[in-house]
């Protein structure tokens, strides 16, 4: 007796959610469709204007990455409240963005993560009205940037490169500057490196090395350079300590490895806190290397999207971006900070590498990227 | 209870020793975090000097205090249904027979054998159309947050609780409960006088394991989480890329802390309960 | 409601016929808003999973759901995958038979304390698991590092000096440590309700320790036993993090492989196949190893 209502309930209950479910389904299916398309069409811009809010502000960013005093500041300047999450990967983040009704405003995708955000309609075309601070770009940042050409979706916000940090205490003064430290076992031994090295645990920043190694694009989409370089990585494997993306400065200052593959700025960062920072350097190898670009985009279904863009304009203002340089030692991509930035960072070739000629940024090879996760796979296994 | 029966000599002390050695072996990462709260070095194994800094630190950490706020919200209630859930589910797959129980018990076992992410993803997406759903045919428009994560928290906590509690049901009869109820106790004062202290013990474990899992989940919290909501594993894990500093052993002993002393109030409490009344056994 | 059921002066077919139908109703509606819970909340979202299954990754890592095929499928068959699969189910096999090993005496030990002692004993197990999962592992990778306790005291001991962090044994280590109250916390559960004078009765009857313990114990603590072999198994057939830290990363295991598929390859359909499948075998093993337990009570 008791018994049907309840089993009439859950049937509804069942086939709701089930309806529910295929709509759902129905709607993805629409957004990937349009996402073919381009996308750019699906959302318009926010009509905006400079200095215009409209709600708070939810900002998803990298940990460490923002001053807080910069938040305060803008709390205080614009009148609004600023809540702030941080994410560790772009690859944690892009789904949750993209699945629609995260509730963030603002995020800081990196190069090839944009250029996929604005494939899987992600993010929105930002109003450059209400945006005057673009204008404080360096040229080579405003535009022709490989993911974004026109900054029509995002603003970058700092860069930097990855490449190799070295004990010299293990290695010697003189290292040459090359990735055959890590793929060359002759110098591998002459510098007594076998398993004292940490790549990162990142298929296109690892096989994207020995790419460059074997002179070869770090974007390649040729399967034969991928499986050379993919034999490479396998080799090396038997003298890397770990594959480790997190903590491999901590683990170079630990003297658990000798050579680190890795970014730029938390090299820095640790090399400040040892107690003889000559003891370590960092470089990009020879070969070359990869250089990113952190940007600023607004989420296509962001909340707040006017105040989004005056947050954006905020940090591209000269003083805040030098400030943002100041705190974080990552590189500025804004020209008129330059004269706020302590010169200090200004001439360290760790954060403003001299010879940028042979730095690539990351792009999103598409269908290739499969084949980059599979080598990576298969090189370890 | 009669008292007992304690193995003799060596297999006596193979236990002890057994146990210490386990106690070692549990506290010995949990020593070196204590020690390295109180190191002024960022680098935690690097010893710095001795310092307060990262304590203080927590106190002008609105960030790492609101998501310490948020893990033991979502801890305590999370643990709380799903205690209740999990026994609930757990008793009636040991002691009755109903249509439909197989299919329960498979059910059962699904939280626990699906991976996290997948888990993480299918939640992710779940909730994108459900509250899609709800803003379109009720006009109700939510968000993630807090009851986004506690849900899921629930949803794989039910199953490790049901396991625990059916591991001390299993075999047991229920001739106590009959025959407490041949003397008019009701079905309910059966359950709460009889059935609970023989189960006790699975359901505490059970319990105690639920909020591990929920004050250590981070994919799946990572992903149904919405902004201000973030737990603290989410924020340790967003820390790790910049460098984990000692400000989160400080937290992770403020967290002992706390821990111990409700540990010490409620046995505290259980004594004075005890001396006032005789439970009985 | 609140029937007597069994009165035995009362006890007549239709009766008895009566009771059954009440008792299968009582179950039903005890386990319904557990069933319901998990209907909306699992199973709704699980069959996404599904779908997805038999999707299509597009160029830009999104999922295709248009075109159902079994592609997805197809990939699991890559040796590179069996190798995996054969590497983790030898690494989760290793972590449970030695938590069992180390857990069985431990839980024994605390379900022969007197009762107020029990509960401190467990409560004080599960306490260091209160801090924080990722800090515990960079704990350990500390203790095991170079110049680490660990190295010291081999040293000390005048085994050299040994390296313990990246090597598969410091994945086992870090498995072992996080995933052993899922071992003690059902076997004590288990154990501490066997009546313990059947121990003494067995050896009044010139049984030896380890044949009581065999006879005795050991079957009647099975439920215990299966139901903490599978809270370790299965969790650390699909641990990543711990691998990662402690072991470097330097072979791929499955958790880590779902990861990859998922997050930095965005290839859900692939990710989400192998879940299903995994689910679906993990399932099916689950329940018969749990009837055969079941069957030796």
């Amino acid at each position: 007796m008791n018994k049907n209502p309840w089993l009439r309930l859950l049937a509804t209950l069942t086939a709701l959610v089930l309806i529910a479910a295929a709509c759902g389904g129905g709607g993805d299916d629409e957004t990937s469709e349009s996402a073919g398309g381009g996308g750019a069409e699906a959302s318009p811009a926010a009509a905006c204007v400079a200095g215009q809010t409209d709600g708070d502000l939810a900002f998803y960013n990298w940990a460490e990455y923002m001053d807080p005093d910069l938040i305060e500041q803008f709390k205080a300047e614009f009148g609004v409240d600023v809540t702030e999450d941080f994410y560790d990967s772009n690859e944690a983040m892009q789904p949750i963005v993209t699945a629609g009704r995260s509730g963030f405003d603002v995020i800081v995708p990196s190069d090839y993560m944009v250029s996929i955000l604005i494939d899987a309609g992600g993010v929105m075309p930002l109003n450059k009205d209400a945006i005057p601070n673009l204008a404080n770009l360096a040229p080579e940042f405003a535009s022709g940037l490989p993911f974004d050409p026109a900054g029509d979706y995002s603003a970058p916000y700092q860069w930097g490169t990855t490449g190799l940090g070295v004990d010299l205490a293990v290695t010697g003064e003189d290292v040459p500057q090359t990735w055959g430290l890590i793929f060359d076992p002759a110098l591998r031994e002459q510098y007594g490196l076998d398993g004292q090295i940490t790549l990162l645990n990142d298929p296109r920043e690892t096989l994207g090395a020995a790419l460059k190694y074997l002179g070869y694009s770090l974007n390649t989409t040729s399967e034969a350079e991928l499986e050379e370089a993919k034999n490479l990585v396998a080799e090396a494997t038997s003298a890397v300590a770990a594959y480790e993306s997190d903590q491999y400065d901590e683990l170079l200052a630990s003297g658990d490895s000798a050579v680190a593959h890795g970014y730029s700025g938390n090299f820095i960062v640790q090399f400040d806190s040892v107690d003889d920072p000559d003891q370590y350097t960092y470089f990009v190898p020879d070969e070359g290397g990869t250089r990113w670009v952190d940007n600023m985009a607004v989420v296509v279904d962001a909340p707040s999207p006017c105040t989004a863009h005056t947050f954006i304009n905020f940090l591209l203002d000269a003083e805040n971006g030098a400030t943002l340089t100041n705190w974080n030692f990552y590189a500025s991509p804004n020209a008129a900070s330059v004269e706020f930035i302590d010169p200090d960072i200004l001439s360290d070739p760790i954060v403003y590498p001299t010879d940028q000629s042979k730095l690539e940024f990351i792009a999103d090879t598409g269908e290739f990227e499969t084949n980059f996760s599979d080598a990576f796979i298969e090189a370890r296994n | 209870m009669s008292s007992p029966v304690l193995p003799r000599g060596s297999a006596k002390l193979g236990l002890t020793v057994n146990a210490w050695l386990i106690y070692l072996f549990f506290y010995a990462p949990i020593l070196l975090l204590v020690v390295f709260s109180f190191s002024a070095d960022k680098n935690v194994g690097r010893w710095g000097g001795f310092t307060f800094d990262w304590y203080r630190e927590f106190g002008q950490n609105d960030g790492v205090q609101s998501a310490l706020g948020v893990s033991i919200r979502v801890a305590l209630v999370s643990t709380l249904v799903a205690v209740v859930l999990g026994t609930m589910a757990a008793l009636s797959l040991e002691r009755f027979t109903f249509r439909g129980k197989k299919v329960f018990d498979a059910l059962l076992y699904l939280p626990i054998i699906i991976p996290d992410v997948t888990m993480a993803v299918m939640m992710l997406l779940f909730f994108a159309q459900f509250f899609d759903l709800l803003d379109a045919w009720f006009g109700l428009s939510l968000s993630k947050g807090f009851g986004s994560i506690v849900i899921s928290h629930i949803a794989f906590s039910i199953s490790f609780v049901s396991v625990v509690v059916r591991a001390r049901l299993a075999g047991m009869d229920d001739t106590l409960e009959e025959a407490s109820m041949d003397l008019y106790a009701s079905r309910w004062q059966a359950f709460r006088y009889v059935t609970l202290p023989l189960i006790f013990p699975g359901v505490a474990g059970g319990a105690l394991l639920a909020l591990t899992l929920s004050l250590d989940d981070v994919v799946i919290t990572q992903f149904v989480a919405g902004p201000g909501s973030t737990t603290l594993p989410v924020f340790v894990f967003s820390l790790i890329r910049r460098g984990v500093t000692p400000l989160i052993n400080a937290v992770s002993v403020i967290m002992l802390a706390i821990s111990i002393v409700l540990v010490a109030l409620s046995l505290f409490a259980d004594r004075s309960k005890r001396a006032s009344a005789k439970v009985s056994n | 409601m609140t029937q007597v059921l069994s009165h035995p002066e009362e006890v007549t077919p239709e009766f008895e016929k009566d009771a059954a139908r009440a008792q299968s109703r009582r179950g039903f509606l005890m386990a319904l808003p557990t069933f319901v819970y998990l209907g909306l909340f699992f199973v709704l979202p699980f069959l996404i999973v599904i779908v997805y299954s038999f999707a299509t990754r597009n160029r830009f890592g999104g999922t295709d759901l248009s075109g159902w095929n079994f592609e997805a499928y197809r990939k699991l068959g890559d040796s590179v995958v069996r190798d995996i699969l054969f590497r983790s189910i030898w690494l989760a096999l290793i972590t449970t038979i030695i938590c069992l090993v180390l857990a069985y005496p431990f839980a024994y030990f605390i379900a022969t304390r007197r009762p107020a002692v029990r509960n401190l004993m467990l409560v004080f197990v599960m306490i260091p698991f209160w801090s924080n999962f990722l800090v515990r592992n960079y704990a350990w990778r500390v203790l095991l590092g170079n110049d680490g306790p660990v190295s010291q005291l081999s040293e000390v001991l005048g085994l050299g000096e040994t390296r313990v962090l990246f090597t598969p044994v410091a994945v086992v280590l870090g498995l072992v440590y996080g995933f052993l109250p899922f071992m003690i916390l059902p076997l004590y559960a288990a154990i501490e309700r066997i009546d313990l004078r059947l121990m003494e009765a067995s050896r009044d009857l010139y049984a030896s320790g380890w044949q009581s313990f065999r006879r005795v114990l050991l079957p009647l603590s099975m439920p215990g036993v299966i139901a903490g072999s599978i809270l370790v198994f299965v969790p650390s057939l699909g641990a990543y993090v711990t691998p990662e830290i402690l072991g470097g990363a330097k072979t791929t295991l499955l958790g880590s492989y779902i990861v990859t598929q998922f997050l930095t390859a965005r290839n859900w359909p692939v990710g989400a196949s192998l879940s299903f499948v995994l689910m679906a075998v993990m399932l099916a093993a689950t329940l018969v190893y749990f009837r055969k337990g079941g069957r030796t009570l």
